[in-house]
């Protein structure tokens, strides 16, 4: 368990942002892997006063609050009625109901884990992350990013561009992910991302007219699992890892592919 | 850090460090069924309901629960009991550490999934770790504890 000096529930992102620049004080998300640490904090940051704790839809996208919980994007309507069951099958094997109506979309976004479902599956959509610094950059470059002291605010996820689906596996449930993977589909690009590895999601793309010729999209598939780095763990062998990455992708195709309305 | 929090239905007002988690909090007001288990965040034995939804203790801030409603087993004692004697007919309940987690989930489940299938229960269930048993016997439990619930709605 972390240590804490003090608690600060900001009134303005202005007000985080400043506390954030000293480097023993932390924004805190759902606290699940902080108090997994033993971190002496100066000052504990809280957002929770500043309403992001919610999924709002406009025309075009998704906007979700960083204080979102993943249960609360597992369970919303609005999610379910955009992106079918994509957000529930990669959320579902995360450690439990309880953990995940604790665990934040900000800081897991933020932490950016190598054994991240979150990075993973955000990765492919057309997600960008708003920053309390003004920036808005997209999850593919901010999953590159080293760690700094700027503050996620929302997550936007384009609506109606892309249907995508996710797997994952692991050694026992509710475990951490051996390895996981998601592939989304706009009509002309495929996008596909590995995960677990146990490294960040990284996407790979390739111009796809017709999703259902399998042949060259399975190319693209060995592509991906020669040109990936995978590492090893106490979970699994970069080997084995390599070799469940071809079995996963073409699991993932063929939902993708076969069963509509798995994702929208 | 003063805080207000309504502790199964009685409120209270305390001063608490801002690295004090809920379950100590919890513990210090005579909640004795909320129990650490693992410390990773892992075996959903600390498993309160926080504004009606289940979270684990251990991970949430006491600060966080600041004008929150939390509902502990000590405040469910009837629907414990009645949850607890399925539990306890099917072998259930062996050395009972990871009963009150084990109930407090189900009972939240209870009230936010209409007619789970059994998958639906094992997925709801599964952040619920016991070292006992084979789950079989929960399975049973919750399954026939759903019926009679059915039943008694019913009537």
């Amino acid at each position: 368990m972390f240590k804490a000096q003090n608690y600060a529930k900001v009134t303005s992102l202005t007000e985080a942002l400043e506390l954030n620049k000293k480097r023993t004080n932390k924004v805190l998300g759902g606290g699940c892997w902080m108090k997994m640490g033993k971190k002496n904090i100066n000052t504990l940051i809280d957002l929770s006063g500043l309403g992001l704790d919610k999924i709002t839809e406009t025309d075009d996208e998704i906007i979700i609050g960083s204080l979102v919980t993943l249960r609360d994007i597992e369970t919303s309507p609005v999610i379910e009625k955009n992106f079918g069951n994509f957000f529930k099958d990669a959320f579902t094997h995360i450690v439990g109901v309880q953990f995940r109506n604790c665990a934040t979309i900000g800081g897991s976004v933020f932490s950016r884990f190598g054994f991240s479902d979150i990075v993973t599956s955000l990765i492919v959509l057309d997600t960008k992350i708003e920053l309390a610094g003004g920036e808005t950059v997209s999850m593919e470059e901010y999953s590159e990013r080293d760690y700094d002291n700027d503050i996620v605010v929302n997550i936007h996820i384009k609506k109606g561009g892309r249907k995508a689906a996710y797997e994952s596996f692991r050694n026992t449930q509710t475990d951490i992910p051996v390895l996981n993977c998601s592939l989304a589909y706009d009509g002309k690009k495929l996008y596909a991302a590995v995960g677990a590895r146990p490294m960040r999601g990284k996407v790979s793309t390739m111009d796809c007219p017709d999703v259902e010729n399998s042949e060259e999209v399975f190319k693209f598939f060995e592509k991906i699992q020669a040109e990936t780095e995978f590492g090893t763990n106490t979970r699994a062998s970069k080997e084995y890892r390599k070799h469940l990455s071809l079995v996963l992708l073409k699991r993932v195709y063929k939902k993708l592919v076969c069963k509509e309305g798995d994702a929208k | 850090m003063i805080i207000t929090v309504k502790i199964n239905g009685k409120t209270y007002k305390d001063e608490v460090a801002p690295d004090t988690v809920l379950l100590d909090y919890l513990r210090s007001h005579g909640c004795y069924s909320v129990k650490r288990g693992c410390e990773t965040s892992n075996c959903g034995l600390c498993t309160v309901h926080m504004d009606s939804k289940p979270v684990l203790s251990c991970s949430v801030l006491a600060v966080r629960a600041d004008g929150q409603e939390i509902t502990t087993l000590e405040g469910l004692q009837k629907e414990a009991e009645e949850f607890g004697a399925f539990l306890a007919d099917e072998g259930g309940e062996q050395c009972g550490f990871c009963s009150p987690g084990f109930i407090m989930n189900v009972l939240a489940m209870v009230k936010e999934l209409k007619n789970p299938t059994d998958e639906e229960i094992k997925k709801y269930l599964e952040g619920n770790l016991c070292r006992c048993t084979g789950y079989q016997s929960q399975m049973r439990a919750v399954k026939k504890y759903l019926d009679f619930k059915q039943k008694e709605e019913q009537k």
